[in-house]
């Protein structure tokens, strides 16, 4: 362990969580990953400490709104961002490789066998002049060396799997010839085509229909409870977050500031921030009444406030506040929070 | 006389208990809209004759009513948007009619389209496409008014005002770019120009879907302010159906095309008399932990409004679907025959009050038994 400096706070708590999970089941361990964007002039601190753990079959979700670096950390995990311009510092711990130390040819082992990924986007995920099925097959190749035939018939099998209709047909279709939905289905097969043992999801669900989206919601429980992957859903909806997840991770300008079970985050949230988000969700019950919204909006992260980043924001907010970032208080086996002014919350 | 009677007002007399526009009365209903269609024609034969073609509105009718916010919910490719934007003619219907305070929009003897333009306005979901990248704020703001006679010094002075009335502080904000601003602010921005005319409706084309959750309250609640301050009338569009009913006095609720169901929010929500309308309302996602939806209502993706089914276009997915919703297209028609005029609750339905009568029963149950 590296010597703990202000801004890896969250180490303590997550330390529980870590010795409570014996070495065999625990499948991601992250620590205080930080993630900069640099440019000439500017530098964005996109993620500023984070530490997370999944055990094996475990669903995590990571919470949180535009530019919290909740999609910087997934991507991260796979080591996608643009090398030349990030700097990540930290550890990150999969199946018990280090990610950040991964070489080229290494990397493209790691990438679709032991973790794979899902986007918001299908249609950028495949590319248009392939039929669907080719393109699974060549994963499959790829990975486990076999020949094309059984790439395809491995696809089949997928696609049945993530319950597409009349799979064998859709197997020759191009991208441009699915529905959202369908295409969504495709992509999870194809990600699931070397049987990861991580599954990243980047907000599979945003660009769907409510009526497709619990489709997919539904689909992806199943297959990790069938296949006992490990998840990392990142989301912004609280309703998906509580249909899909174990475990909730409240991310906030670059940290996490919550975390605890699907219960204590939606039914006791602690954070001022988890709390502003539940209370500013609109429902019939509020009608003819104020939302409460939360005032403002987030820092911009090329130049965040020295203490906690929620401060400017938050109701509660001290003098301490302002100058110091809050360390995590452990409020349960799961749960705990980053915030001075957790009593008055 | 149309011209007549928007000369009379003063430009700037942004805030009025009483519209002196208003013509009909209370009673008369802001807009009107009958039997509106539109068809995307995306293949013709040798004789230019259309073979298959987008059915995106298929027979429309519906009233906004003075003072109210009126909601459309549905799925993509359910004819929400291709509505609202049949509504400010920047499509053109091809057939139906489009009546503001009483006056046929651009047919003769009616509004012209400028002049309804002036009174409908229209906020967008992707707040950074809306503006012009090259005018800062205030200039997209008084481009407007100045479009329409005002003079560049009043136009400005119009900006400023309403740059403070939607949260902007005018000397902070006023010379900023677009690209200078957050998505909230930016939908602001979108907001105070689209009041900028002293429009009397405004149509909300899903324009709180792109922002985050939080910022998503602070621009309701604005939204709900400069309602009660101007008097405005809301056509409020998104597909969120949580936000629809905190907001809209009505609901619509459109499929392919069409409208399958209306009536009052709370009425609608509370006893769906569609069997779609209840199957948008189980898939959205529960927020009880104990409480996880356990089968999705529908199966499948929405169809497209290409081919259409004979009869009821809802029924090769609805789980109650008998002979006759396959043979014969339902009419939306009204649950109770007693109910008042606009208030009535209707459904396009043959089983409607059987649907309605299911209200308390759980949709899970209904699909495995």
């Amino acid at each position: 362990m590296t010597a703990p400096s202000p801004v890896d706070y969250q180490t303590i708590p997550d330390q529980a969580h870590r010795a409570a999970a014996t070495k065999s089941e625990q499948l991601v361990d992250v620590q205080n990953l930080k993630v900069h964007f640099r440019s000439p002039g500017r530098c964005v601190q996109a993620v500023n400490g984070v530490d997370l753990t999944l055990a094996k079959g475990e669903v995590l979700t990571i919470l949180g709104e535009s530019g919290s670096g909740k999609s910087v950390t997934l991507r991260a995990l796979m080591r996608l961002l643009p090398e030349r311009r990030t700097s990540i510092e930290g550890h990150i711990n999969v199946a018990g490789q280090d990610v950040l130390k991964m070489s080229r040819r290494e990397l493209s082992a790691y990438r679709g066998f032991t973790t794979s990924m899902i986007f918001q986007e299908p249609m950028l995920a495949f590319d248009p002049v392939f039929r669907i099925g080719d393109q699974i097959a060549e994963t499959v190749c790829r990975h486990e060396g076999v020949s094309h035939a059984e790439g395809l018939a491995r696809a089949l099998e997928l696609f049945e799997l993530v319950r597409i209709p009349s799979a064998k047909r859709r197997l020759s279709n191009y991208p441009h010839e699915m529905s959202g939905g369908m295409s969504q289905r495709a992509m999870i097969a194809l990600a699931l085509s070397c049987r990861p043992r991580l599954l990243l999801a980047d907000e599979p669900t945003t660009a769907l229909d409510a009526t497709v989206q619990i489709q997919i919601l539904l689909l992806l429980r199943d297959l990790q409870r069938e296949l006992g992957m490990s998840v990392i859903f990142v989301t912004h909806d609280m309703g998906v977050a509580n249909e899909i997840s174990d475990r909730i991770a409240v991310m906030y300008a670059g940290r996490v500031v919550e975390t605890g079970s699907v219960d204590e985050i939606i039914r006791a949230p602690r954070h001022p921030y988890t709390v502003g988000l539940m209370q500013s969700r609109a429902s019939g019950e509020l009608k003819g009444e104020r939302l409460s919204a939360i005032p403002g909006s987030p820092p911009d992260m090329a130049s965040p406030p020295p203490g906690c980043a929620f401060a400017p924001r938050c109701s509660l907010a001290t003098e301490e506040c302002q100058q110091n970032v809050p360390p995590a208080k452990v409020l349960g086996q799961q749960h705990w929070a980053a915030c001075w002014k957790l009593e008055g919350v | 006389m149309n011209a007549e009677r928007v000369s009379v007002e003063s430009p700037l007399a942004l805030k009025k208990p009483l519209d002196s526009r208003d013509r009909g009365g209370a009673a008369q209903p802001l807009l009107s809209v009958k039997a509106l269609r539109k068809h995307f024609v995306i293949k013709k034969d040798f004789f230019g004759r259309p073979v298959s073609q987008v059915h995106a509105v298929d027979g429309v009718d519906f009233d906004v009513l003075k003072g109210e916010t009126l909601g459309i919910v549905g799925e993509s490719g359910c004819g929400k948007s291709t509505t609202a934007r049949l509504l400010m003619q920047l499509l053109t219907p091809d057939a139906g009619e489009v009546i503001f305070d009483g006056d046929p929009v651009g047919k003769p003897g009616g509004l012209s389209i400028r002049e309804m333009r002036r009174q409908v306005q229209m906020v967008f979901q992707n707040s950074y496409a809306s503006l012009n990248p090259r005018m800062s704020v205030e200039e997209s703001i008084a481009f407007g008014p100045q479009v329409h006679g005002l003079g560049k010094k009043e136009a400005n002075t119009r900006a400023r005002k309403l740059l403070d009335q939607v949260g902007l502080l005018p000397n902070q904000f006023a010379s900023r770019y677009p690209h200078e601003l957050s998505g909230g602010q930016r939908q602001r921005v979108n907001i105070a120009r689209a009041l900028a005319l002293e429009p009397r409706l405004l149509i909300l084309d899903e324009a709180v879907s792109a922002l985050d959750k939080s910022v998503e309250a602070q621009v309701l609640n604005l939204l709900i302010d400069l309602k009660q301050e101007y008097g405005l009338t809301y056509l409020f569009i998104s597909h969120d159906l949580n936000v629809v009913r905190y907001i809209s006095d009505r609901v619509m609720v459109m499929y392919l095309g069409r409208v399958a169901e209306m009536g009052e929010s709370e009425s609608l929500y509370n006893a769906p008399a569609h069997p779609y309308t209840r199957a948008l309302m189980s898939a959205m996602p529960s927020m009880d932990p104990d409480n996880r939806t356990q089968v999705a209502p529908l199966a499948g993706d929405p169809p497209n409004p290409i081919d259409l089914p004979p009869g009821c276009r809802f029924c090769p997915r609805c789980s109650m679907a008998v002979d006759k919703c396959r043979e014969e297209e339902p009419e939306l028609a009204p649950l109770h025959a007693m109910q008042a005029g606009h208030l009535q609750h209707r459904s396009a339905c043959w089983r409607a009050g059987e649907v309605q009568a299911l209200a308390s029963t759980p949709i899970a149950e209904e699909i495995t038994s």
